[in-house]
């Protein structure tokens, strides 16, 4: 008998170490074995439909994956040599690094540990072979992104607690509350959340902008992140098409289910990105594009594709879009206007758009910028010039289920905010929108357990009743170093001192009264 | 609707009254002026009067408004959770009605932020 070929090839390879690794069980039910398959009313009848968008054994994951994070810590090690972070456009560019590290490198760990677990879920070996596969990219992603930035915490305030903080400061609550909604949901709601709605739909407008805004300041380490994470994200982008098509095409009452997941986690992943937007149009010094600009590209022009080529399964483009394309001329300029004035609460600073600045706003935004936001915007600068840097002493009312504070204005009135507020088993809940309003109504039982914030703070669960305790105790921010106006910080000085140059008198008159 | 799950899936709202140790959340909305980004959220006794609220704790929070000196907040145009509501200086939060986690807007009139743009 001849002897076979000793290597295989690809095809076979990958379907010995893929497909071929499940059975089919004998003495233990197959649901005592997925228990968590059906409860959530999806029917899938035949798992061996299932496309296989990674098309990767681990073997040649391994590889690969070895070979690009060897290129990759071989530029972060050069960006340090070289003392990367003082070719940097800008040291207010900085802050959008401190926004990413607390805000969305604790997503990616999120997402692992969300991978890892619905991977267990599935009694399709496709799908748990994706799971893994992602969840594995996923803890990487975390780890690449923190040392991407840490040389920045050794010259910048701010970036020293990131994971500590993101579990406990109030505006991250927003990303940390997303993520655990989705996670604390059934294995396919997490893949219609963050497969789809998420790293399909709207993870353009979360990384083009990072990344793009990393090339464009000149941070070689974060774009070099970004490019290395690219091929990876394309295999998440093709997984998350490919989870919503088997779905849908499994059987004809996963429709409405898949409907209902796809306005929830569209609604609640355009208000995460309200962050992103004020990162773009305001705290990167060299800027890309507007947010209106990126949404109309991603969403508008890309979503719409995708919806239109999802009508044969009789899916519709997500509820609310329609407030949401309109948002695109406001929630940048509500959420920087937010953040200003919670700057002492902020583990990055926060200041004023310069004079060039506001024109390319009102450039950007000629139907919004000037009619509702530029002269509040002259105010405080007016103000700040005058020694009365604005900071809101009170603490901001939150929506129930996006967690930020109801800042959002109504479509056809932006003077009037878009607030809802319903009783449910005799207590009141209060929302940013009827997106918000309506993914409560559909899950109460999972909001009434909303950890706000604010409340928290009131209940006296955060160290302290007052915002200074909390913010340096309980969030571990550095008062008079993290948080604040940026101009004066001693991040601020620093760089100044980077560039050779001096602390000129209105930077020293503002730090005294942000002290 | 309620959340599908496996198991009897009920838990205790986290915000209910008697968290809050005595005292209760209560929300202010002034409309027009969105130099405050949002709605206040105050922590205040139940038995503070209206008046009190009103000179003790609404009165600070938006002192920094350019239109906070103008206002005249006791007479201005109140809603409770929505509807239409008269204050009454002298009574307490709790005999006007006004529960925990409600909300009031007032409305002042001829008021509408810096330079008239709902700022």
């Amino acid at each position: 008998m001849p002897v076979k070929n000793k290597k295989l090839n690809l095809k076979d390879k990958y379907q010995y170490l893929t497909r071929d690794m499940a059975w089919e069980p004998t003495y233990q039910k197959k649901e005592d074995i997925f228990p968590n398959e059906s409860f959530e009313g999806i029917k899938i009848t035949d798992w061996s439909q299932w496309e296989d968008p990674f098309r990767l054994t681990m073997d040649a994951y391994w590889k690969y994956q070895a070979e690009k994070e060897k290129k990759l810590y071989a530029i972060f090690d050069a960006f340090a040599q070289n003392n990367g972070h003082q070719n940097i456009s800008d040291a207010r560019y900085v802050n959008a690094l401190k926004l990413f590290l607390s805000g969305v490198s604790p997503l990616e760990h999120a997402a692992f540990q969300g991978y890892a677990r619905v991977g267990r879920d599935f009694s399709g070996a496709g799908a748990r072979v994706a799971c893994q596969m992602q969840a594995i990219d996923e803890l990487r992603h975390s780890q690449t992104q923190q040392h991407a930035m840490s040389h920045y915490n050794k010259h910048f305030n701010g970036l020293h607690d990131a994971a500590h903080m993101h579990d406990r400061v109030w505006f991250l609550s927003v990303p940390k509350s997303f993520f655990d909604d989705a996670r604390s949901a059934g294995p396919f709601e997490f893949l219609t959340a963050i497969s789809f709605s998420f790293e399909y739909v709207l993870t353009n407008l979360l990384f083009v902008p990072f990344m793009s805004g990393a090339a464009y300041n000149g941070d070689m380490a974060t774009v070099t992140f970004g490019f290395s994470a690219q091929s990876d994200e394309a295999r998440h982008m093709t997984l998350g098409l490919e989870v919503i098509k088997f779905i849908l095409e499994q059987h004809e009452d996963n429709v409405p289910i898949v409907q209902r997941w796809i306005d929830k986690w569209f609604w609640r992943g355009f208000r995460m990105l309200s962050l992103v937007g004020m990162m773009m149009d305001y705290m990167l010094p060299n800027r890309v594009m507007s947010w209106a600009e990126a949404w109309e590209v991603y969403y508008e022009q890309n979503g719409g594709a995708l919806f239109k080529d999802l009508e044969r399964y009789g899916i519709r483009p997500p509820k609310y879009q329609d407030i949401a394309n309109d948002a695109k001329h406001h929630i940048s300029h509500q959420a920087w206007s937010t953040f200003y004035q919670y700057g002492h609460a902020t583990n990055f600073h926060t200041w004023m758009p310069e004079k060039d600045e506001l024109d390319w706003l009102s450039e950007k935004y000629p139907e919004t910028f000037d009619k509702y936001y530029r002269p509040r915007f002259e105010y405080w600068a007016r103000e700040h010039a005058e020694g009365r840097r604005f900071y809101n002493n009170t603490l901001p009312q939150l929506c129930q289920v996006c967690q930020i504070p109801t800042i959002f204005t109504e479509k056809d009135d932006p003077t009037v905010l878009s607030h809802r507020q319903i009783v449910h088993e005799g207590e009141r809940y209060h929302f940013c929108s009827d997106g918000c309003c309506d993914i409560f109504k559909n899950e109460p039982e999972k909001y009434v357990q909303a950890w706000l914030p604010v409340h928290q703070i009131y209940q006296g669960n955060c160290e302290g009743g007052d915002v200074e305790t909390v913010v340096s105790k309980y969030y571990h921010i550095n008062i008079g170093q993290d948080n604040f106006e940026y101009i004066g910080s001693p991040d601020h000085k620093r760089w100044l001192s980077i560039k050779g140059k001096q602390t000129g008198d209105k930077e020293s008159s503002s730090s005294q009264d942000a002290a | 609707m309620s959340v599908n799950a496996l198991y009897d899936y009920k838990f205790e709202p986290k915000d209910k009254v008697e968290n809050f140790n005595g005292m209760q959340l209560l929300y202010v909305y002034w409309p027009h002026h969105l130099m405050y980004c949002s709605p206040f959220a105050f922590l205040v006794g139940p038995d503070m009067t209206f008046g009190a609220m009103v000179e003790e704790v609404l009165k600070p929070a938006v002192a920094a408004h350019p239109d906070a000196a103008k206002a005249d907040f006791l007479g201005a145009e109140w809603q409770l959770n929505g509807e239409a509501f008269t204050p009454d200086p002298n009574a307490t939060l709790k005999d006007s009605g006004i529960d925990h986690k409600s909300m009031l807007t007032v409305t002042t009139k001829g008021l509408d932020g810096i330079a008239g743009t709902a700022s």
